[in-house]
This record gives structure tokens, C-alpha cells and sequence, in this order.
């Protein structure tokens, strides 16, 4: 089935993420099974779920944390499993649960993670400022992370993963738990990144957001993808008004009842 | 894999770890304030600050009247001076020994009997004009530093003399002993506190394994070493950091319980080579409190679960190896050898108490000994982390 929809990726620009066959399994649980497609450069593509479908064990896999028990993965055309060190200054990886240090300030918490990439210190600077200001931190970017309010903390969350400016980004569910104003700044924010042409791998549960922001998306289930298209073409394969309704259609259940 | 050590990263997690020991509450108790409030409490305790001079004195007795037919003198001269209920008496055998102890603040003052003492108080008796008697002077050394001691004991050995001479009946206008003008000696007095703080800076040390472990739990726990695990960042750089933000705050810690302890009336002994080399082997032997640190992060799975189990490596070094020992049995204290802190209190003591050179073969064996310790722990805290700590 992947490899029918992989089919319809358009071929005008390289593919920066290819995974092939992946199989990733648990003691008890297969978490993806067989996973097989390909990200093109300056795509912003939305891996689509329900909660345990694989998602994340998938971005794990892509940014050399887990091994994959079997298939091949590369990222920016290095081996997952070889040459993680190199994927590693690649990418940027906005994990699922916020992960800030809560006794270091927002601004330090990012400038932190520009230091770990080794980044000039005028450019961390720069581009902290910058990411704090799009993301609307610059207020309480002197405060402790400790304070924030879980909002604030996603938005840092996103901050401190794009730091070193990426060529990859893994966004992991970045906008789960937000209010509609914050999730709506996110959402401009990561429109302005596509345009700068980053490569950008989203995982999400709200359909809707795959829709505003996702080229194309890949919907898994139980480890499997089930479906392979831009928002349009699904819809239109599906005869379904939104992303909902091509999951419901594909699996007779809802997104959000898992 | 790159194998390339890079100071950038090193520092910024190192600066990020004397953070959270300067912003966490909890941690900057644990680390600076407890030691500090527990050195202050135990000076006042244990040591000169608010403590009351003694009542009684220690005096060293040198009798040298101890062959012919007047000895008996001496004895009364002594039996009069040991019913003096302020005073304890202590016979020396020579006058070296005896002030070699008034030296070390044992004893408060020394009194040396002549050979003609008894012959002196005989002709008292035999003539009762004065030229005609034996004259003779008792040397009397005296601690310099207590200014009790050198105002209360020569009129007391004075009395106890006109006793021995005259009797209870009568006082003497003339005598023909004289008591020879006090020698003041320096000594160096030591109170509890002072045989208890180095392994006060030794304790001091021993709960970096708890906010070790903590720091390494909560991160793993919060998904922030999974984040800097994303990052290119190398387990060899990670283990730098830790090792080196726990260096610095060894050394912070030490210079300012020792800056404390002075202001508590702490004197140590010894010279800039000795405080050198103090200040080395505490932050020698913070590499054994990361080591152990790591090892409590690897099999605990929270902060508080870590909180515990650390106690498994805390009780052990802090009840064998540091100022707790000197009340425990003596199988206790031979445990003690197994444990690193004990060689680091040894090497503190025999540093500033002791007063014994940095070369001296016990400071190097102690040294040595904290050093290969150290070594072996931190290795084993960074395989052991590696292989099966830094799961999410």
C-alpha cells in the first residue's frame, strides 16, 4: 500500500527522509509495521494518527533514538543506524512532552541548545532573539521556565529544538494541549518555516491542523500506513469533507476515540 | 561517532548544572547552606565559640628528687598538689615529654622538682638560720594561651609548697624554695571541634551523590537527556560536564566551609602547600561522589527514589569515613579503611591537625588511595550510566 501512494510524491525535489520497509518492535508490541515512504525537501508533512499508532516511535527512529529492528531509514542521506552523529547536526527535534530545564530561563534554555550545536555565540544570540520573538517569548524569556504556563512552555518546547536554524525539523505533536490563540501563532510560525524551505515531519491528531499546514500526510495506524496524500487528494479519494472523515472511512473509528 | 571533544558544549552543560545547584533551593541547601549551618553548630557545640573555659588544669609533674634520703618530700610536695580538687596531676617521666604534651594543649602546665627539693625543705627544718638552708628553684612551664592557667596556677603551687615546708600552723615569712618565673608556652590546644572538622569537609562533600543522582533522574525523567541525546553531543562530553560542574562546586563548597570555620574559631595548621593540597583531594574525591551519583541514577527510576537509594553509598561514607567515627566500635572504625572518605578525612586531619608535611608518606598514602578510588568509581558510574542509564 506505501508504495502506491508513494507513487504520487512529486519527483521535481530530492527526498531528504527515506524510510523503507521500517519495522520497530517492542517486547510485547510491534509499534510500526513495515512503514515505507519518503519526505521531499521543503515538504512540511504531517504523520497522522491516533494515540500509540506509531507516530512517535517512527520520529524516534528518524532522529537516531531508537534502532530499527528492521528496514532502512536516512535522514539528509545518512543511515539512521551508522551515521547518526551526522543526522544529529541536521535536525531538529521538537519532542512529544515538554522538555525544558524549569531553573534556567527561557532565553538560556534555548541559548543552551544553540551552544550544544556548537553555534557562534552572536548567531545563538541572534537566533534566539529571533525565535523568541515569533514565538511570542520575548516578555518572559528572563523568567524561569519553572513559571511558565504550560502554554508557554510548548512554545519554548518548539523554541529550543529550532535554535541551530535545522534542515530537518521533527515536530512531535507541538501544538497538543495549546489554546486556539497560541496553536494559531504555532501555525504561522511553521508556515513561515516551510517557506524558508526547511524540511518539516509534524505529527498530529488534530485533522485539522495537518490540513491548514501538511504538503501531504501519511495516516498510521497500529504501525501501518493506511494512507498516502496531499489533504485534497485524500479528500477526494475519500469522498470526505476533512482528514476525519478519511480516517473514519479508512478504519471505521475516530481519530479521537483511541 | 565522533570522537572529538568539544569545550563549547562541555561548558554550557557544566554552567547549566552550578545553575540548578544555585537556583534550586533544595539543592543549594544540601550542597552549601546544611554543611555551613552544621559547621557553625558544631564549633558551638564542640569548640571554643560560646564554650566556657575548664575549672580544672592538667599539670605535668617532673620529679626529679627520687634517690636519697629526702624524697619523701617530693611525695608530700605532691600529695598536697593532688588534693588540690582544681587541679589534675600527671608524673612525666622527663621534662621533654612533659612539655611536648603542654605543647599539644594536653596538659596546662608543667612543674620540674629538683634533685635537692627534699634536701631544700630538710635544711628549712634542721636550721633555723637562712643561710644556712639548701636553696633551691622549681622550673614551672606554663600554656601561654590560656590566660587562666597563668594567672591561677603559680599561687596555687605556691600554697601547696608553703604546705609541704610549713605545715597547715604556720605560714613562713622566708622559704628557701622559690617558685622560678613562669616559662610561657605556646601550645596547641585542641577541642573536639577541631579533631571533627575535616571530616565535617568531607561530610560536606558526600551529598553530591544524592543531588548527583537526582539531577540525572529528574532529567531522564522530564525527557531532557533523551533531548540532549538528539543534539551532537557525546557521552564523553555529557560525563566531562558533570565531572567538571562538580569540581567547581567541590572547590566552592571547601573554600567556603573553610572560610566558615575560621570565622568559628577554626585554626588549622599547616601552609599554602597544605590548603593546596586539601582543597585537591576533596575535589579529588568529588569525582568518587559522581561516580557514586551515576550508579544511584542508573538503577533509580525518580528523584525521590534516587533520594534513598543514594543513602546506600551516603550512610556508609559519612558514618566510616568522616567526623562520626571517632565514637564507633573498633570493627567500625577498621571498616572505615574500606571506605574513600576515611582516607580523605585521614589526609585532612593529618593535614591540619597534625600539621604534617604534604610529603609526609601517610598524606600521599591517603592521597593515592582517594585518588585510585575516585578512578575506579567514576569509571564504573560512566559504564554503568551509559550502558543502562540514559533510557527514557
Amino acid at each position: 500500500m506505501a508504495s502506491f501512494f508513494m507513487v504520487k510524491v512529486g519527483s521535481e525535489s530530492r527526498s531528504l527522509i527515506v524510510i523503507d520497509k521500517l519495522v520497530k518492535k517492542y517486547e510485547y508490541t510491534i509499534a510500526v509495521n513495515g512503514l515505507s515512504l519518503e519526505v521531499k525537501e521543503g515538504e512540511l508533512f504531517g504523520l497522522l494518527g491516533p494515540n500509540g499508532a506509531g507516530k512517535t516511535t517512527t520520529i524516534n527512529v528518524l532522529c537516531g533514538l531508537l534502532k530499527p529492528t528492521s528496514g532502512s531509514v536516512s535522514v539528509g542521506g545518512y543511515d539512521v543506524t551508522k551515521e547518526s552523529f551526522k543526522i544529529k547536526e541536521l535536525i531538529g527535534v521538537c519532542p512529544q512532552d515538554t522538555a525544558v530545564y524549569s531553573y534556567l530561563t527561557g532565553r538560556e534554555n534555548v541559548e543552551l541548545f544553540g551552544n550544544l550545536h556548537t553555534m557562534p555565540k552572536d548567531k545563538i544570540k541572534k537566533n534566539s532573539d529571533e525565535l523568541l520573538n515569533k514565538l511570542g517569548l520575548l516578555e518572559d524569556a528572563n523568567r524561569r521556565a519553572g513559571r511558565y504556563s504550560g502554554g508557554i512552555r510548548r512554545r519554548l518546547n518548539i523554541a529550543m529544538a529550532l535554535v541551530q536554524d535545522p534542515k530537518i525539523v521533527f515536530l512531535d505533536e507541538p501544538t497538543v494541549g495549546m489554546d486556539v490563540q497560541s496553536r494559531h501563532a504555532v501555525w504561522d510560525f511553521l508556515r513561515e518555516l516551510k517557506k524558508r524551505r526547511k524540511t518539516i515531519i509534524l505529527t498530529t491528531h488534530y485533522m485539522e491542523e495537518a490540513e491548514e499546514l501538511c504538503d501531504r500526510v501519511g495516516i498510521i495506524d497500529h504501525g501501518k500506513l493506511i494512507a498516502l496524500g496531499s489533504p485534497k487528494q485524500l479528500k477526494d479519494d475519500f469522498r470526505a469533507k476533512n482528514l476525519e472523515e478519511v480516517f473514519i472511512n479508512l478504519t471505521g473509528r475516530s481519530i479521537r476515540s483511541e | 561517532m565522533n570522537s572529538e571533544v568539544n569545550f563549547q558544549r562541555i561548558i554550557a552543560l557544566a554552567k547549566k548544572d552550578i545553575k540548578r545547584i544555585v537556583r534550586e533551593p533544595s539543592v543549594l541547601f544540601m550542597i552549601i547552606l546544611f554543611p555551613i549551618v552544621l559547621m557553625v553548630a558544631f564549633a558551638m557545640a564542640f569548640g571554643t565559640v560560646g564554650g566556657t573555659q575548664s575549672v580544672t588544669y592538667q599539670i605535668g609533674i617532673v620529679n626529679l628528687n627520687l634517690e636519697g634520703n629526702h624524697q619523701q618530700w617530693s611525695n608530700y610536695f605532691i600529695g598536697n598538689l593532688t588534693n588540690i580538687k582544681i587541679l589534675k596531676i600527671q608524673e612525666y617521666q622527663n621534662s621533654e615529654t612533659a612539655q611536648s604534651d603542654l605543647m599539644q594543649g594536653k596538659i596546662q602546665a608543667v612543674l620540674v622538682i629538683p634533685e635537692n627539693f627534699g634536701q631544700s625543705c630538710s635544711s628549712y627544718w634542721a636550721e633555723a638560720n637562712p643561710s644556712l638552708w639548701t636553696n633551691t628553684t622549681l622550673q614551672l612551664y606554663l600554656d601561654s594561651g590560656s590566660m587562666f592557667a597563668t594567672q591561677a596556677i603559680p599561687p596555687i603551687i605556691q600554697e601547696a609548697l608553703i604546705t609541704t615546708i610549713s605545715g597547715t600552723q604556720r605560714i613562713p615569712l622566708q622559704i628557701p624554695i622559690n617558685i622560678a618565673s613562669p616559662s610561657m608556652v605556646a601550645s596547641n590546644k585542641f577541642t573536639t571541634f577541631d579533631y571533627m572538622a575535616p571530616g565535617i569537609f568531607t561530610f560536606a562533600l558526600i551529598f553530591l551523590i544524592m543531588t548527583i543522582s537526582q539531577s540525572f533522574t529528574a532529567e531522564r525523567q522530564q525527557g531532557l537527556l533523551r533531548r540532549i541525546n538528539i543534539t551532537p553531543i557525546t557521552s564523553k562530553e555529557i560525563m566531562t560536564s558533570q565531572v567538571l560542574a562538580n569540581m567547581i562546586i567541590a572547590l566552592i563548597q571547601a573554600i567556603l566551609l573553610l572560610a566558615m570555620s575560621l570565622i568559628v574559631g577554626y585554626r588549622p595548621v599547616g601552609n599554602l602547600a597544605s590548603f593546596a593540597l586539601a582543597f585537591a583531594i576533596l575535589i579529588i574525591f568529588s569525582l568518587c561522589c559522581v561516580g557514586f551519583g551515576l550508579i544511584t541514577a542508573v538503577v533509580s527510576k525518580s528523584p525521590e527514589v534516587a533520594t534513598g537509594i543514594s543513602f546506600i553509598f551516603i550512610i556508609p561514607l559519612m558514618f566510616l569515613g568522616t567526623f562520626v567515627t571517632s565514637g564507633l566500635s573498633t570493627i567500625a572504625q577498621a571498616a572505615g579503611k574500606f571506605v574513600p572518605s576515611y582516607y580523605v578525612t585521614d589526609a585532612l586531619t593529618s593535614l591540619f591537625l597534625r600539621g604534617a608535611p604534604i610529603t609526609s608518606p601517610t598524606i600521599l598514602f591517603d592521597t593515592l588511595v582517594v585518588l585510585l578510588y575516585s578512578i575506579i568509581v567514576l569509571m564504573l558510574g560512566i559504564i554503568l550510566f551509559k550502558k543502562f542509564g540514559r533510557r527514557g
